[in-house]
């Protein structure tokens, strides 16, 4: 089935090198909404205004009456990954890396396309404190899994506290597995503050080497420990830190070990209770990527509230709303809608959560997040507002490129069907 | 008090002018009407009475004592129904020690949902926030805690989202028998066989097992001696005579096949639940007019290679197909977000008006309750909204809500959490 959806990409239009979009209501986001055009060249977005004069080369996106807002950005998802997202043997697994085990071509990737979403950070699972490294990608739909990763965007690498970690440490008895430490959250602080403790002492033995080949007397170097690598670069601001978090007093936990050890934590993901430690957040300059209305699955998550995002954004954190799934990745637009209902913030600041907020996050905001000259030209245009439940996505484009296509879409799937029974008559035929 | 706090600090002035008289009798005025079955009204009146609608007009004179609100700038629609639930069964999905869902045993239909409804489920609070004022409740619909090959699962219940008691919150104790057809072994090429076989196997428990309750209701009827009562026979008997219907829980379009062909056989009234495909059983449906409870528009494509849109256009297939739908979340993390469900189905081809109606009349309808609720008809409990704008659309807020006449409290846990983590210092 995936050659399926190889060939409809190929069916897709080639964008020309300058395309107009025109006759759009823009939500720039960072400078306010308005009727006008859209100049893109070279994948990148050259002009933004009320009027634009086409360029004679220009292939011309005529949007009257839609709606463009710029590329959903997801901060948290697990599509696209080749297999298990969870190292589940170890508790500090942060060795493993997503970018080896990206596949491009799982359909949840078209979907999500399909929903507006042309960005994501890509994450393991919570199963360990300290998990493996992650990546951003462009949802660039029938490219390779390199031409995917979103160039230059700062790796990161997922921790994860509370249950998940934890349920490894108390294994059911049926299970038969032994368990394995920590089985609560102060062992969650322990196995962290333990694995930094080495990392620090790695990146000293690693400092001495540097600063003896300054001075012209190199000895041996140490040897390379890959567990580390990721934490040294943690410690030296290299790597992001996305922390799976739910409850208050783990948030704080973590916010005040990174303190300790001299790193920030970059976001704190679903942090479900940090409307009750917003300031502290705050006050460390972490991000946080949420849920909006996802409640009472687990015990941790039974004081979630989807006022969250907004009494956080209101106390001066920096807030996302990601999907952690493949469905809800597909509407973040209506998701975003709901800090307008439950804590009564603007359109603007409601869509700013699903892309310029996550872009800032991820550290991308010079290249995407809204709509302004320079920045790359990564669209959604709708048939409705962006934020109504009635909106369907129409058009995506990446880099200038239209990615989906709703009219080709609908038109393409008639031979992908056709495609489908002539390979099941074959097989039926073959026998085997 | 009935309305207070943060939650209906715009509606302070409605909040103040409840007081006095019976606390289920008032006139509502000024507010524009969407009963669903019939046009809207602009800036009309509601007049209830002793927790019913006795009139709606455009004009109604205020009676002496009766307690008078004024709605202006809001819309009243029936409260929202949510055809799949399993409200008060389940708190926190993930602590067994918090459902009540999933008894065991492969036949039960004796079992009642009703009974362990928790009616100080925060369920419920954060659920008539947003404009939820009855649900069905089902004895088992999630796979968790589902033991192996359970088949009936017991009563499934309407009841209302508020009460002090669930004897107070009933509407219907009964109002279907749940099945959970079994499923075809699919894509399992290794234990293919094996799964057949229980699949064979499940069938032919299932017919027998109705087969010995049409003995059973025989030799009741015929009341000879050693006639030994039987509970859980003795539960299938109003399904078998028709007068309780059967909902079938079946996904896939061979599943709602053999369901359908079991419903002849065995002359139940059958409705289905959340089936993720249609195609020709459509028309099969439709000729037998068996209503359908979708589940959430939201959700992905049963399977990797169907269109990336094919669970937002199922309910429009469905209405196109002429059949009788209303939505279910099928999960109570999700049951707020009901309207918005249906909203995608009207984005994907379904009429708006339709999108409403299946989650008011036509759930009425569909679970025998259409006397008491569903539309804002005189002679229907006041189960009444009082929204700012479209509900179907996020933004709108619920600004009152009414069941049985009564106000209803929009506070609950989470806005409790709001407001108290919102002012800490």
């Amino acid at each position: 089935m995936k050659l399926l959806y190889g060939a409809l990409a190929l069916l897709l239009p080639v964008c020309a090198q300058t395309t107009l979009i025109r006759n759009a209501t823009i939500y720039t986001v960072s400078h306010g909404t308005f009727k006008g055009s859209i100049l893109v060249r070279g994948g990148k977005i050259v002009e933004v205004g009320e009027k634009v004069l086409p360029p004679p080369d220009a292939q011309i996106i005529d949007a009257t009456g839609q709606y463009v807002i710029p590329g959903i950005i997801d901060c948290h998802t697990h599509i696209a990954v080749d297999g298990n997202v969870n190292e589940t043997s170890v508790s500090v697994s942060s060795m493993v890396n997503i970018a080896d085990v990206l596949d491009p071509e799982d359909p949840s990737i078209y979907r999500a396309l399909a929903g507006g979403v042309t960005t994501a950070n890509v994450l393991h699972g919570s199963a360990n404190a300290i998990g493996g490294q992650t990546v951003v990608v462009k949802l660039r739909w029938g490219k390779s899994a390199r031409e995917m990763l979103f160039e230059g965007a700062t790796p990161g690498i997922k921790f994860a506290l509370g249950e998940n970690p934890k349920r490894r440490g108390n294994p059911p008895e049926s299970d038969g597995a032994p368990a394995r430490y920590p089985a609560t959250r102060m062992g969650i602080e322990d196995t962290i503050r333990e694995a930094f403790n080495q990392a620090k002492a790695y990146k000293a033995e690693w400092d001495d080497y540097h600063a003896a080949v300054e001075r012209g007397r190199p000895p041996l170097p140490p040897r390379k420990d890959l567990k580390l690598e990721a934490l040294k670069e943690v410690l030296e601001g290299k790597r992001y830190v996305h922390v799976h978090c739910y409850r208050a007093d783990e948030i704080l936990m973590i916010l005040r070990l990174a303190d300790e050890y001299g790193f920030k934590v970059r976001t704190l993901q679903h942090a479900l209770e940090g409307y009750k430690v917003a300031k502290e957040i705050a006050a460390h300059g972490a991000g946080a990527s949420t849920f909006s209305d996802w409640w009472s699955y687990k015990v941790e998550a039974f004081d979630a509230i989807p006022y969250n995002a907004a009494v956080m954004h209101k106390k001066g954190v920096l807030v996302s709303l990601n999907s952690d799934d493949a469905e809800l990745m597909r509407h973040l637009n209506t998701e975003a809608a709901k800090v307008m209902k439950y804590g009564g913030l603007t359109e603007n600041e409601a869509l700013a959560m699903v892309t310029l907020n996550p872009a800032r996050q991820l550290g991308i905001e010079n290249r995407v997040g809204s709509i302004d000259v320079g920045k790359d030209a990564d669209f959604v245009i709708y048939d409705q507002p962006p934020l109504s439940n009635f909106a369907k996505v129409q058009k995506v484009l990446i880099d200038g490129r239209t990615y989906f296509d709703r009219d080709q879409d609908l038109i393409t799937r008639r031979a992908k069907d056709l495609e489908k029974q002539k390979l099941l008559e074959k097989e039926k035929e073959g026998g085997d | 008090m009935a309305i207070r706090g943060a939650a209906v600090w715009a509606f302070g002035a409605l909040a103040a002018a409840v007081s006095a008289a019976s606390a289920d009798s008032f006139l509502l005025r000024n507010v524009d009407v969407y009963p669903v079955t019939s046009p809207p009204l602009k800036s009309a009146s509601i007049l209830v009475l002793n927790g019913k609608i006795a009139e709606i007009g455009a004009k109604i004179p205020a009676a002496k004592d009766i307690r008078v609100i004024d709605g202006k700038g809001l819309r009243a629609y029936p409260g929202l129904i949510d055809s799949g639930t399993e409200l008060g069964l389940s708190e926190i999905s993930d602590v067994r020690a918090t459902v009540d869902t999933a008894e065991l045993g492969v036949f039960m239909p004796q079992l009642r949902a009703l009974v362990a409804v928790n009616p100080e489920s925060e369920h419920f609070g954060v659920v008539r926030a947003n404009g939820i004022t009855a649900a069905v409740t089902f004895p088992a619909l999630g796979e968790e805690h589902r033991t192996e090959h359970q088949i009936i699962s017991g009563q499934a219940a309407v009841i209302h989202t508020d009460g002090w008691t669930w004897e107070e919150m009933e509407v219907k104790r009964a109002a279907a028998l749940h099945l959970v057809f079994p499923a075809l072994p699919r894509g399992q090429p290794r234990g293919f066989a094996e799964a057949k076989k229980t699949y064979s196997r499940q069938i032919q428990e299932l017919a027998e097992f109705f087969a010995e309750a049409r003995r059973y209701g025989a030799a009741r009827a015929a009341g000879g001696a050693g006639f030994r009562p039987d509970r859980k026979l003795e539960a299938l008997l109003p399904a078998l005579e028709g007068k309780l219907p059967v909902a079938v829980t079946a996904e896939r379009e061979p599943e709602i096949r053999a369901a359908i062909q079991f419903a002849d056989e065995q002359k139940v009234r059958m409705i289905l639940l959340e089936p993720r495909e249609l195609g020709k059983t459509a028309a099969e449906l439709k000729a037998r007019h068996i209503p359908v409870v979708l589940g959430r528009t939201l959700e992905l494509p049963l399977d990797e290679d169907a269109p990336y849109d094919s669970s937002f256009t199922l309910p429009a297939e469905a209405w196109r197909a002429g059949l009788t739908i209303a939505f279910g979340t099928f999960d109570n993390e999700f049951v707020r977000d009901l309207p918005y469900n249906a909203a995608a189905a009207a984005a994907y081809g379904l009429p708006y008006e339709e999108a409403l109606k299946a989650m008011t009349i036509n759930p009425a309808r569909i679970w025998g309750v259409a006397d008491q609720m569903g539309s804002i008809e005189k002679g229907k409990w006041a189960d009444l909204m009082l929204v700012t704008g479209d509900p179907l659309e996020t933004p709108t807020q619920v600004k009152a809500l009414y069941i049985k006449g009564k106000a209803v409290d929009l506070n609950n846990r989470q806005t409790r959490l709001y407001e108290k983590y919102l002012n800490r210092p």
